[in-house]
């Protein structure tokens, strides 16, 4: 166990000595997407008739936020420690590729949600979305943080070079996020991109996590459950596969 | 003395290329041993999979009777790995890189030994430096310091003293020997060869993954490589004829004669008597690793 522990507590100093980079910059992007969204929209968009629009924002933006955090974190760690050499400092002790599975996923679900935790912070002020069902929320941000966490640690094997990473990031991660529905709700979209946005994954977990402050939601909040904990129970059996196997990490 | 390393059989192929083509030896709890060869002979390869980083096709490694597959936990905490590329996270100072990789090795509390190991590798008063400021020696000494948290009773260092300068490498070797002389079994591998020849009581030489020469240092010296003697002949004569046969030129006019034994001194010399040919300058120089090396590459080349 100390070794497991250890991991998870090396992950988590690695990011909170650089959290300038690692969590502030990230609340900050999230409270300009605020800023100028509900500057534009607030007026003139009302997606629930009882929440106004940056209300509705909100959660959304904290759990993009939690989303692309956790991601960056377990990817961002690997592709270092492969390119630098360093990974054989993990590859060398008695850690089983379970424990080493855990240890990454959770320290980027805990960088997902601090971050999360700093947008809700500096956001919350301008229109407070309300707390329907607290444990709603935490589930989801735990369950999205840990998915993102191991597509990273899937993402950060399979990449050679730091633009491979970046274009998984950049042509996987960012789109299923954007059109998941933090800024608007998939109901407002034409039926057959409603179609489309079903078979996204990420829609559940924005939508599960918004369901927690308004007690509202697009879609059931125990099928966005359900769609979750099974692309959960998915990303990291995939992941757990290749560290058994030992892709791209031991020859 | 039992068996600190076990290595039956090992084939590792990288595509076409076969990097350990069936290599086997075993290393005894205690000793020196030294893993010799040219580039790629896999000697790397070797330690790879000794260490669980690279995946055999075929074959056994076992350290201490724990197969580094099947009990890959208890192998691994008996051996302790200085990697031969300078890698460092450069997260970190010298003391938490120190206490982390305990750390991973199921040690908790582990300062006392963590700062024996920094006053002797003569990085105490670096403890608290971030890895990033440490010029490269002193990276090179950390990850000496990081493969002995767990005081492994197997040590694998390899080239540990490339770009080390030649007091901080002394250093390094006085306190590795004393690991040594505690029972702590040492692999090298290294290019200075007279690091290897002062070091090791045995030694393996590869050469395109197979093992080409296994033997003490000793017998290898002695088989490979003999007393040699320079020559310098006074109006720069020609050798005699009979002399020929053992002698080859050098570039500055000067013959290299490999004796196999002292009582050649005499014929060497009666040779010349004989001839008439008077000696400008002569020097005997011991048996050296480097020549024996050479000679067995060459063998293994030739067969």
């Amino acid at each position: 166990m100390t070794g497991f522990r250890t991991l998870l507590w090396k992950e988590l100093l690695r990011f909170w000595k650089v959290a300038f980079q690692t969590v502030a910059a990230p609340v900050v992007t999230a409270l300009l997407y605020l800023l100028i969204f509900s500057h534009v929209l607030d007026e003139h968009v009302r997606i629930y008739e009882s929440v106004r629009y940056t209300a509705f924002l909100i959660p959304g933006l904290v759990m993009m936020s939690v989303l692309q955090n956790a991601f960056a974190n377990s990817s961002s760690s690997l592709i270092q420690a492969k390119v630098t050499g360093s990974i054989v400092f993990v590859l060398l002790p008695p850690i089983s590729y379970l424990e080493f599975f855990l240890a990454y996923v959770i320290a980027a679900a805990i960088r997902g949600v601090v971050v999360g935790i700093g947008v809700l912070l500096v956001t919350v002020w301008f229109a407070p979305p309300g707390l329907a069902s607290p444990l709603w929320i935490l589930a989801f941000a735990l369950l999205g943080g840990a998915i993102m966490g191991a597509l990273g640690v899937v993402a950060g094997i399979w990449a050679d070079k730091f633009d491979q990473l970046a274009a998984f990031q950049n042509f996987l991660i960012l789109p299923l996020t954007m059109l998941s529905g933090v800024f608007y709700s998939i109901h407002t979209l034409p039926p057959f991109w409603q179609q489309v946005s079903h078979f996204n994954p990420v829609l559940y977990m924005i939508d599960g996590f918004r369901y927690g402050f308004f007690g509202i939601s697009d879609v059931s909040p125990l099928l966005s459950l359900a769609v979750v904990a099974g692309a959960f129970v998915a990303v990291s059996l995939f992941s757990l596969a290749l560290l058994k196997r030992g892709y791209k990490l031991r020859t | 003395m039992g068996v600190a390393v076990s290595i039956q059989q090992v084939v590792k192929r990288f595509g076409a290329l076969c990097a350990l083509d069936g290599v086997s030896l075993d290393i005894a709890e205690g000793e020196f041993f030294g893993l010799l060869g040219p580039n790629g002979a896999g000697k790397t390869t070797l330690i790879s999979c000794l260490a669980g980083l690279a995946r055999p096709d075929a074959g056994r490694l076992s350290v201490l009777g724990r197969d580094v597959v099947a009990d890959y936990r208890a192998a691994r905490h008996l051996l302790g790995v200085v990697p031969q590329e300078l890698v460092f996270d450069p997260f970190f100072t010298v003391r938490e890189t120190l206490r982390i990789q305990s750390g991973y090795f199921g040690l908790r509390d582990n300062d006392v030994w963590i700062d024996e190991i920094l006053a002797n590798l003569d990085l105490a008063d670096k403890a608290d430096t971030n890895m990033r400021r440490l010029s490269g020696g002193m990276k090179r000494r950390v990850l000496v310091a990081q493969a002995l948290v767990h005081k492994p009773p197997v040590i694998v260092l390899d080239e540990p003293t490339a770009g080390v300068d030649v007091e901080l490498r002394q250093g390094l070797w006085q306190f590795i020997r004393r690991l040594n002389r505690e029972g702590h079994t040492i692999i090298l591998t290294t290019h200075y060869l007279e690091e290897a020849e002062a070091l090791c009581g045995r030694i393996a030489m590869l050469q395109k993954g197979r093992v080409v020469a296994l033997d003490s240092t000793e017998n290898l010296l002695r088989e490979f490589s003999g007393h040699t003697m320079s020559l310098r002949l006074a109006d720069g004569a020609a050798l005699p004829a009979t002399l020929a046969g053992m002698a080859t030129l050098g570039s500055d006019g000067g013959w290299q004669l490999s004796l196999p034994d002292f009582s050649a001194v005499e014929r060497v010399l009666a040779a010349l008597r004989k001839a008439g040919i008077a000696i400008e300058d002569l020097r005997l120089s011991p048996p050296d690793l480097e020549e024996a090396f050479m000679r067995v590459m060459q063998k293994g080349r030739a067969s």
